[in-house]
């Protein structure tokens, strides 16, 4: 059984009475787990309005909107939007999305506020370095919305795209606008961002291994517990190499060295090196290196949560708990060893390409097990069809959608002509822009009771569910076609029918590319029924009892919302498994993780 | 809400069905080269393999949120697993996929790896030059001599058109033509050397499914051949700045003796010839 490290108690049942320290500069796990949230949530919102700009241009290449002057007086002066200001709107929407939700939401957020309560600790295990964690990541979101205005008053910031790649991205201004100053503090804020998200990692692995409450064998463990652990262990192995990169691409910019610009560089008239330089692949593979981890970082958290949710909303133990946990270490482990297939077409080794061929179609056998035991989990069940359940349920239907694809893009040769076409931004927008994000709401909905002490409408999430559920599918579905059909990333527009310009062969697309466009800007204002649900709950919504939705793991035997210090002065016991559901024999259909064991009950404890 | 969420899918999976297996209006274009037949067999069978894990999935998906709702006083199956079955998918989908691997992997050899790929066997190929820059690709032809010019980073000078940067005194470059588009013969190995002035761009031949990142500070080469005579555009497809989404150019595929015949056209007249087979 796990040591319990008890800290010593201030006053532990009494917040701080100080605004400050209650709600802004706080050390308890709640406090800045919600800071995360918040975080997040506004970080979506932008990323998305960036997105809405994205498919207005694309639809309507060149056309003039007085809204948009309205909003961009400067950038947007003819009332359109320019290339340059697009490419930049393709970076911050990226970088926003990437690293200011997923990689903050689902960890940093949620991880925070529920993790101690599930494995029944009153804290995580550093609570100062957490709020370190959280105020850093703040200071590297303001520092890239700085970069946004690198080009003032013009609003337009770095434009090679989240990847960053050299040389456009390491030779300065003279290759592009923003790419100087905006390029530099895009590398400050992630650089920033990269510390406090080793600082939080170091954070979760200690408080897994030395928090847990009595009886919180690992194999109790709740998996979304687990997929915590990976991701924070995922994080402490991949960031560093990020941060690595990133200092050595300042460094590039600022100190003159050229670990990523080659010898004979010749931007705009100007022959930049003569000397013997360096590579801008080496950029790559330090970049996807940890870029690849990422976006396993980014799902698994996701992953448990739905594992989680299915099991308590079909009332059903989850199917096959020791294969999911497997799972979630093998996808956590391979993920490492795949970086290359985003750089089949680079100029790398194609034998290189072989072996990261052949090990990523080996990664989707793992992900296919959780798939099978997802299905597992609510056959025979008996479903309640609440709204966390609903996002839940369109989770897997999402990740199948987009991970299926994944076959094609991982076979080098196939990859050959999808590679940098719409193809991808399907594939990786249904997985991470999609399901990790109905993941997202589904957490949202499911833990807002526990978090702020009421419930939000089920109606208002059914709605958001439908229309969002259909949306996204009408946005994306069809961009595998784009892609398909030869249609490259990160163009300003394909074709435009008014004046004949762009890719000829793509003419027949501008139908779709209006479709995509519309059913982005429904699905788009369909979140505002979202917002609203949330805003309303938190004021009128429902007093939430301690355990709304007869789930069964620790965080669900405490109030809504929580004291200040979770379980007071009686430590929880764990006696059973997180999803003793259906127990035949049993009075109710659940069983608390710290519920005795009663007379009636026969079942052998896991 | 169950039986919703189940015709949502059965809808979804249907409108799937339709966009990827019965329209063909948008798909890939036909393609026309000796390799990209090989690509396209692997793409096949790939998506009979998705086609069906996608359909199954999906309805799988429905028909439990149909059968499985809530009923009252009903207790749900109390199943934690079967190792039976888990042993059974994995071992299941273990094999399709490293199937898969495998023979995806052969065509990845035949393309990049064998002797044939990399030229060595290639008779008498047409060698063809090209220089990339923001936001244009150049075309480098060695001209009636058939050899090409020295080049050098010095030499650049885009007022004069010198975009590969020809040594002036060098002798056997006062014949080499300089072009914005890649003019080809049908059915002959073409042998593309590829460098890049400043950032990455990527060659990108839909039709050819040819796709290939064009990195400063090294030397590309691509084999391939062309099977069908016509004119394909080439858009750059790795973002490299602002004028990426106008960073174009055009395969022009001719029969084998009209080439013969522009091989021995003075520089002026292969420049004038190759714009009238540019005009549309």
């Amino acid at each position: 059984m796990a040591d319990v490290i008890k800290p010593v108690p201030e006053d532990a049942s009494h917040k701080p009475k100080h605004f400050l320290r209650r709600y802004v500069f706080s050390t308890d796990h709640k406090v800045i787990g919600i800071q995360y949230w918040l975080l997040a949530l506004v970080s979506v919102f932008i990323g998305m309005g960036l997105s809405a700009l994205m498919r207005l241009q694309l639809a309507w290449p060149g056309e003039r909107f007085a809204l948009l002057k309205a909003i961009l007086p400067h950038a947007a002066q003819s009332g359109n939007i320019s290339p340059d200001l697009y490419l930049s709107l393709v970076t911050m929407h990226g970088t926003l999305m990437i690293f200011f939700v997923l990689t903050t939401a689902p960890q940093g957020g949620f991880g925070n506020f529920i993790l101690p309560l599930q494995i029944g600790a009153r804290e995580m295990a550093f609570p100062t370095l957490n709020m370190l964690s959280f105020w850093l990541t703040f200071v590297s979101l303001l520092v890239l919305l700085t970069a946004f205005f690198a080009s003032a008053p013009n609003v337009i910031g770095p434009i090679a795209g989240w990847t960053m790649y050299p040389p456009l991205s390491a030779v300065g201004e003279i290759a592009g606008p923003g790419q100087g100053t905006g390029v530099v503090l895009w590398l400050l804020s992630i650089a920033i961002f990269s510390v406090a998200s080793l600082l939080g990692s170091i954070n979760f692995i200690t408080t897994m291994f030395k928090m847990r409450a009595a009886g919180m064998t690992p194999l109790r463990l709740p998996l979304t517990c687990w997929a915590w652990f990976t991701t924070a262990g995922i994080a402490l192995l991949s960031f560093p190499v990020l941060l690595a990169a990133g200092l050595l691409l300042l460094s590039d910019h600022l100190i003159g060295t050229h670990f990523f610009i080659p010898a004979s560089e010749y931007v705009s008239g100007q022959l930049m090196t003569a000397e013997a330089g360096g590579s801008p692949i080496l950029w790559q593979h330090l970049f996807w290196f940890f870029g690849h981890p990422e976006v396993y970082l980014a799902i698994l958290p996701g992953m448990g949560l739905t594992s989680h949710l299915l099991s308590t909303f079909a009332r059903k133990p989850v199917f096959g708990y020791r294969a999911m946990v497997a799972a979630t270490f093998g996808i956590g482990l391979l993920g490492f060893l795949i970086w290359g297939h985003h750089m089949f077409v680079s100029g790398m080794s194609p034998y290189a390409a072989t072996a990261f061929s052949l090990l990523t179609l080996v990664i989707g056998v793992p992900s296919a097990v959780k798939t099978f035991n997802w299905l597992g989990t609510i056959w025979r069940g008996q479903m309640r069809f609440t709204t966390p359940m609903l996002f839940a349920l369109g989770f897997v239907s999402l990740f199948v959608s987009g991970g299926l694809t994944g076959l094609f893009l991982g076979q080098a040769a196939i990859d050959i002509p999808l590679h940098d076409t719409y193809f991808v931004v399907a594939h990786f927008h249904l997985i991470m822009g999609v399901a990790a994000v109905f993941s997202l709401f589904a957490a949202t909905y499911f833990w807002f009771p526990k978090m702020f002490g009421r419930m939000m409408s089920e109606r208002l999430g059914k709605i958001h569910f439908v229309a969002t559920f259909i949306g996204v599918y009408a946005i994306f579905m069809p961009m595998y076609l784009m892609g398909i059909a030869g249609a490259p990333r990160r163009y300003a527009f394909h074709y435009n029918p008014a004046t004949g310009e762009g890719l000829q062969y793509l003419a027949g697309l501008v139908p779709l590319t209006r479709f995509i466009s519309y059913a982005a800007f429904i699905t788009i204002a369909a979140q505002l029924v979202f917002i609203f649900n949330l805003v309303w709950s938190w004021r009128r919504g429902a007093r939430a009892t301690d355990n709304p939705w007869e789930a069964t793991t620790l965080e669900w035997a405490i109030a809504s919302p929580p004291p200040a210090d979770n379980f007071g002065d009686a430590a929880p016991v764990v006696h059973c498994g997180p999803y003793e559901f259906s127990v035949p024999g049993a009075a109710r259909d659940f069983r608390m993780q710290d519920e005795p064991r009663g007379a009636a009950s026969k079942q052998r404890e896991p | 809400m169950g039986k919703a969420l189940a015709v949502m899918l059965i809808l979804l999976t249907a409108a799937a069905i339709w966009m990827f297996a019965c329209q063909r209006a948008l798909w890939f274009p036909e393609n026309i080269s000796t390799d990209g037949a090989l690509i396209d067999a692997q793409f096949t069978r790939t998506f009979v393999v998705v086609g069906l894990a996608f359909i199954g999935a999906q309805l799988a998906l429905g028909y439990a949120a149909w059968r499985f709702s809530r009923a009252p006083g009903a207790r749900a199956a109390h199943q934690r697993g079967s190792n039976r079955l888990e042993a059974v998918w994995i071992i299941l989908t273990a094999a399709v996929f490293i199937t898969l691997a495998i023979m995806g992997q052969r065509v990845w050899s035949r393309l990049q790896l064998t002797s044939a790929a990399n030229g060595a066997a290639a008779v008498d190929p047409v060698r063809v030059n090209l220089v990339a820059q923001q936001f244009q690709f150049t075309f480098h032809y060695a001209g009636i001599d058939g050899t090409f010019g020295k080049t050098a980073p010095e030499f650049y000078n885009d007022a004069l058109a010198n975009y590969v940067g020809l040594d002036p005194l060098d002798e056997a470059g006062k014949d080499d033509v300089q072009l914005p588009a890649l003019v080809v013969p049908v059915s002959r190995d073409i042998e593309l050397t590829m460098r890049s002035r400043d950032v990455i761009h990527n060659f990108f031949v839909p039709a050819m499914r040819i796709k290939q990142d064009i990195v400063p500070g090294l030397t590309i080469r691509l084999h391939f051949t062309a099977t069908r005579q016509g004119t394909y555009e080439i858009p750059c497809a790795e973002l490299c700045g602002s004028g990426h989404y106008k960073m174009k150019s055009w395969l022009i595929v001719v029969p084998a003796d009209e080439y013969a015949r522009m091989a021995h056209l003075n520089k002026a007249q292969f420049r004038a010839r190759v714009e009238e087979l540019l005009k549309p």
